[in-house]
């Protein structure tokens, strides 16, 4: 009985008390990582500032492109609005459980296959959907247009999401620089990996979003980013 | 078992409930801090990314 107990007691800890906790510490962990790139003056990167145009069409500002470091290593938080009024969470690099997503340092990993943060091509993340504070809790709560922040010493990164899509667990194709597909990349993609359906392996939810602009750390926070601030 | 624990414990009532409280919760920091962080990571598999 006592061991039987102690099972459900284990997984209630799984299931909500870990999350719970582990959530609120990686919003605290991302908001104390980005208050370190307001301390530290830090020279930008050089990157082209002007709103061109093409073809007649607007283009958005060549950002500055964030080398990935070594793994485990937290280089970016990332600034979910539809997430949650505080949804500050910190990127590092690999896709390790023990040393990236499960821990309450961080929660989200990049895909070290995947393109660099600002350059052309595909910056693929994954992070639990439930457990562990799951950070990508809400993923299928995004709606098309919604903006994702993602923060870095040089500034913000400003995604908006697209779509969704439903895949099997070894679909590694959606990492490519043009996800699903074998042609030369032009644009930026942010990749959001997941599991599907909650508290399941049996397949994988994928969120898109579409690079729109990037806004230097000199020129303050965006609103929204702001907002989350003000809040944690 | 737990009528054998309440034999052993020394004091009144009211002593061996406090001793237990406190058996209790340090049973339970154990594993809170190390038991359950431990099996989560070796019996429960990551399920968030994609991989071949």
């Amino acid at each position: 009985m006592t061991a039987g107990l102690f099972v459900l007691l284990f997984l209630g800890w799984h299931v909500w008390y870990n999350d719970i906790v582990s959530g609120i510490a990686q919003d605290n962990a991302g908001a104390e990582l980005a208050e370190e790139w307001n301390d530290v003056p830090v020279t930008v990167p050089e990157f082209d500032r002007t709103l061109g145009t093409s073809a007649g069409v607007a283009v958005a500002p060549e950002p500055p492109i964030t080398a990935t470091p070594n793994d485990a290593e937290r280089f970016a938080t990332m600034l979910v609005p539809r997430f949650g009024e505080t949804f500050e969470r910190a990127i590092a690099a690999g896709i390790d459980p023990k040393t990236v997503l499960n821990i309450r340092e961080a929660g989200i990993g990049h895909y070290p296959q995947s393109n660099d943060l600002g350059a052309i091509g595909n910056f693929a993340v994954a992070g639990h959907r439930t457990t562990y504070g799951a950070p990508f809790g809400d993923i299928a709560e995004l709606r098309v247009g919604d903006r994702i922040y993602i923060e870095t010493d040089a500034g913000w990164y400003v995604y908006r999401f697209r779509n969704l899509e439903y895949v099997w667990p070894n679909n590694t194709r959606v990492l490519k620089p043009v996800p699903e597909m074998s042609v030369k990349a032009k644009d930026r993609i942010l990749t959001l990996t997941s599991c599907h359906p909650k508290l399941s392996a049996a397949e994988r939810i994928i969120a898109y979003s579409v690079f729109e602009t990037f806004v230097p750390r000199e020129l303050g926070a965006p609103t929204e980013v702001a907002a989350i601030k003000a809040a944690g | 078992m737990y009528a054998a624990l309440w034999r052993v414990l020394p004091g009144s009532r009211w002593m061996k409930i406090l001793q237990v409280s406190v058996l209790f919760i340090a049973v339970m920091s154990v594993a809170v801090e190390w038991v359950f962080p431990w099996a989560a990571a070796t019996f429960i598999q990551p399920d968030t990314v994609v991989e071949p």
